[in-house]
């Protein structure tokens, strides 16, 4: 996996509290066989009219949100399903972190592992990028930190050896299958 | 030195590593299930670097979420929504082939929800750690056993090597005091808890739920309340092993059998929380105040018990969800009519719950209008109902007899609710379009599911299920 140190963009807003993976990605795109792809249908439903053409209401469809990386998004994102379909579908349309006060614990679990930062911050702050969509962020993965436009720092939580993977682009998957000789001590034990 | 929780029992003897600060626990899983959704990139993923299936027999699969309900053709093929979706069930066929996972296929009498046949099979047990790339998978805490879901990278962790890194969520007792009134039921008492707690209210957590209410349930109900625990938030639910678990294990194919049985059975007596163990936050229910509880909004959490009115709007999205289910603050549920009712699930999916239908149904009509699905959790549930004659009185009512699956609760094998249409459901996830494009979802239990189909609108269940029982 890439290493992630920095993430830098201006922030797109969506304030709803309980943001669920059936939202992100609806169910019936899961037919897939593959990872790839999905981002055409991320938030499906609230960024198409019934007719199929795009609603210029939401925030996504705006012209000021083109080329933004960083959501910010009220409490409690990604709660439902455990789809890691969910995930897939934000990197693969252009989104690489997520701001909230609370992250669901499966979508969290999901994101970190495939690069998508998902990080929270304490309420007052989370309140204050809420009602300011469009800042310029630089959330600095090592330092724990996102540095405002005005030279304002606001801590973030993230599990520390979630970071440590993050940052040297550590893969889970490779850690696991270091852990051999323990896993045969462990079933010759036990199971 | 403090007394262990029953989550702290089992997760001490599954750390093949214990957590630290900087990593954590390499956790061991007993049991994975896998289905057709959550898998395939999963397995793609070993065949890229080269992995095998490290202990294939600690995975079971079968397919369920992609699975037509209607029965297969003249010729034999099930009638999948989309080629992607036939590809997809052949894809896992294909994949636990090549990795030797035992599969449940579509022509298998034991197939169905990988919720349901985990438990009738045997396969879930007591103390175990049990994952499955689907949240639903806290189903199995009923047995007092570890289970909770996963993603699809971690699918391919267990797959690779049956262990996954895990930080150690928090403990959360829900105790539930006194018993149920009549013509309550688990999921009445489920969803009033995630009332109570919220969405979110269990997030980091493992909930024990304990207390006099929860020892009188049955092993179904247990399931079914157990289910819901991630609606709250929490990683997983559990309720400690005790006589009427073992008396439902009993027998069934995969649990140990004779002299394993015996050892099995003095390892489970011990898998209880100590009686000065501590949690880490505590609820109180009381059981003789919750009533038949249906949701009323677009979330799990949003509920209100069939005698009260629908609470006013908080704040904006509140207000939101109020709008799209065309439902008004300070009037009553009840009355609300009814386009589409659904029985089936994980959640209420079981013999009981198509018991608990079909009695309200027996020699009654669905209200004009009105369309019901009902389908089985399993093949082994349809089975059963057609023994005793509960899929006659489902089509004597006009209700749809299916094959067993996920159906309309994830609504992505084409069983769909239409825009607009509001449906009664007996599933878990209310959500704007859950259930389809625009599709408007009330949870309920299967009574008062089945209550709302006859009457036309959503209705107190105990009109029917009282009467039935005094008469």
């Amino acid at each position: 996996m890439k290493p992630i140190r920095h993430v830098h963009s201006r922030s797109v807003v969506l304030a709803h509290d309980n943001i669920d993976t059936d939202r992100i990605i609806p169910a019936r795109f899961l037919t897939t066989t593959t990872r790839e792809g999905l981002g055409r249908h991320a938030f499906q439903d609230w960024r198409y009219r019934s007719d199929g053409s795009p609603d210029p209401d939401f925030v996504l469809n705006r012209a000021e949100a083109a080329g933004c990386s960083i959501l910010v998004a009220g409490r409690n994102f990604g709660c439902g399903s455990s789809r890691e379909h969910a995930p897939w579908a934000l990197l693969d349309a252009g989104i690489h972190a997520v701001i909230s006060s609370e992250i669901a614990d499966i979508f969290r679990s999901n994101a970190l592992k495939n690069g998508l930062l998902a990080i929270t911050v304490a309420d007052a702050e989370h309140r204050f990028l809420l009602r300011h969509p469009g800042l310029e962020l630089r959330i600095d993965v090592v330092a724990g930190e996102i540095a405002l436009p005005d030279g304002g720092r606001f801590g973030f939580a993230l599990d520390a050896f979630a970071r440590h993977c993050l940052t040297e682009g550590i893969d889970q998957l490779g850690f696991l299958l270091r852990q051999h000789a323990a896993i045969q001590r462990h079933e010759e034990q036990y199971a | 030195m403090a007394g262990r929780t029953l989550l702290d029992k089992i997760w001490d003897a599954h750390a093949v590593a214990p957590e630290t600060v900087a990593t954590p626990a390499v956790l061991y899983v007993d049991l994975h299930l896998v289905h057709e959704v959550t898998s395939p990139q999963a397995f793609s993923e070993l065949r890229t670097r080269g992995l095998r299936a490290r202990r294939p027999e600690r995975t079971l699969a079968t397919m369920d979420h992609s699975t037509p309900t209607l029965p297969a053709g003249a010729d034999g093929t099930p009638p999948f929504v989309t080629p992607e979706a036939a590809q997809q069930v052949r894809t896992l066929r294909e994949n636990c082939r090549e990795f030797g996972i035992d599969l449940l296929d579509l022509d298998s009498a034991q197939r169905g929800i990988v919720h349901v046949i985990g438990p009738e099979l045997g396969a879930t047990q007591p103390g175990m750690t049990i994952v499955c790339g689907d949240s639903h998978t806290s189903t199995h805490g009923a047995f007092g056993a570890l289970a909770f879901g996963i993603g699809t990278s971690e699918v391919g962790h267990v797959l690779a090597t049956q262990c996954l890194l895990q930080r150690k969520p928090k403990a959360m007792a829900v105790e539930v005091h006194g018993r149920l009134q009549p013509g309550v039921d688990a999921k009445d008492l489920v969803l009033h808890i995630i009332g109570r707690i919220g969405v979110d209210g269990g997030t980091g957590c493992v909930i024990e739920y304990r207390g006099e209410a929860i020892r009188a349930l049955s092993m179904e109900q247990r399931m079914t309340v157990c289910n819901m625990s991630i609606e709250a938030g929490a990683r997983a639910g559990m309720i400690a092993p005790d006589d009427t678990t073992f008396a439902w294990l009993r027998g069934r194919a995969r649990a140990p059998q004779g002299e394993a049985w015996t050892r099995a059975l003095a390892h489970w007596k011990t898998l209880h929380s100590d009686r000065d163990a501590r949690f880490d936050r505590v609820v109180e229910i009381d059981a003789a105040a919750v009533r038949p509880t249906l949701s009323y909004g677009t979330h799990p959490g949003m509920v209100v018990d069939i005698e009260a009115s629908v609470p006013q709007a908080g704040n904006a999205l509140q207000q939101r969800a109020l709008d799209y289910m065309g439902l008004r603050a300070g009037a009553r549920l009840a009355g609300t009519p009814v386009d589409v009712v659904f029985v089936g699930s994980c959640t209420n999916g079981r013999l009981s719950d198509l018991r608990a239908a079909a009695a309200v149904l027996r020699g009654r009509r669905l209200a004009r209008g009105v369309r019901m699905l009902v389908v089985p959790g399993s093949a082994a549930v349809k089975h059963d109902a057609e023994q005793e004659g509960l899929d006659a009185v489902f089509r004597a009512a006009g209700a749809e007899w299916r094959e067993p699956g996920c159906s309309m609760c994830i609504a992505m094998n084409g069983d769909l609710v239409a825009p607009g249409q509001l449906a009664v459901s007996t599933s878990n996830r209310n959500f704007e379009g859950r259930q389809g494009p625009g599709a408007r979802t009330v949870l309920a239990s299967p009574a008062s599911a089945a209550a709302a189909a006859v009457a036309g609108h959503i209705v107190d269940p105990r009109a029917y299920t009282i009467e039935e029982a005094v008469a």
